[in-house]
């Protein structure tokens, strides 16, 4: 259970992180380290993080999104979440979530394409 | 007393069991995608309250039955310090500890029936429910 993690994959100046498992707490800020730690060694600029598996987002798992993207932004990168479902964004919402500052798209292919679009001076 | 839909909260790990746990008997009572997926988000903060705030408990879990509506109802308890301001503890943004304060009022709003009953130095239950 410890060992288990979260891929990071690099794509050029891009990181790509697709979640696809019900995260427990301590993986979920792994990731938050891991993925700071990634943005910083290859000096990415832009970070995706896919949450199309995730079948709920609950107010620590949304934190922590909402957490990671401020660091990332402070760290020169920007980042775009995608895929999430209907159902999970109703809930967030409702549950008081709506994670500000953070963009998101309905596909990878989107988020992509945001993110390989020049910065307009903000995060 | 059915002991087989009660489970332990003693882990992070069992946040995670119960959630799954809550969502397969929430398809099998045949609630829609958004209510099941509102009733696991509600289960998870409030097992998560169970393991952190109330140093552990049980979760238990019951098919229930008004009429012709179908529901679920679960209790989270816990033996831990129980909740001094419960007016103050259901209020959006407010923390005791590391989280973001969301937890108990949002449970709250995600569900259709909501109780919290709580006593200092002995312990908290809240028990939710949601009907198809």
């Amino acid at each position: 259970m410890s060992t288990q993690k979260i891929p990071i994959l690099r794509m050029g100046q891009l990181l790509l992180v697709s979640i696809q498992v019900d995260m427990h707490d301590q993986l979920a800020m792994q990731l938050q380290d891991d993925v700071t730690t990634a943005i910083q060694k290859h000096g990415s600029r832009g970070l995706l993080i896919d949450i199309s598996a995730l079948d709920i987002v609950d107010s620590f798992i949304g934190r922590m999104i909402a957490d990671t993207a401020g660091m990332a932004r402070i760290l020169g990168a920007r980042t775009v979440l995608v895929g999430m479902q209907p159902a999970v964004a109703i809930t967030l919402v409702e549950l008081g979530l709506s994670l500000p500052g953070v963009s998101t798209a309905l596909t990878v292919e989107r988020g992509m394409e945001l993110l390989q679009r020049p910065a307009r001076g903000h995060g | 007393m059915d002991k087989a839909n009660e489970v332990p909260l003693l882990s992070e790990q069992d946040i995670v069991l119960a959630r799954q746990l809550v969502r397969k008997k929430a398809q099998e009572t045949g609630l829609s995608l958004i209510d099941q997926t509102k009733l696991v988000t509600a289960a998870s903060e409030l097992a998560r309250n169970t393991v952190v705030y109330g140093g552990g408990g049980t979760m238990n879990i019951a098919e229930v039955a008004r009429g012709i509506r179908r529901g679920l109802r679960l209790s989270f308890r816990d033996q831990g310090p129980g909740i001094p301001d419960v007016e103050l503890a259901l209020k959006d943004g407010w923390t005791s500890g590391t989280g973001l304060g969301m937890g108990l009022s949002g449970a709250k709003r995600l569900v259709h029936e909501f109780e919290l009953a709580t006593k200092v130095g002995e312990g908290t239950c809240v028990t939710i429910a949601h009907w198809k």
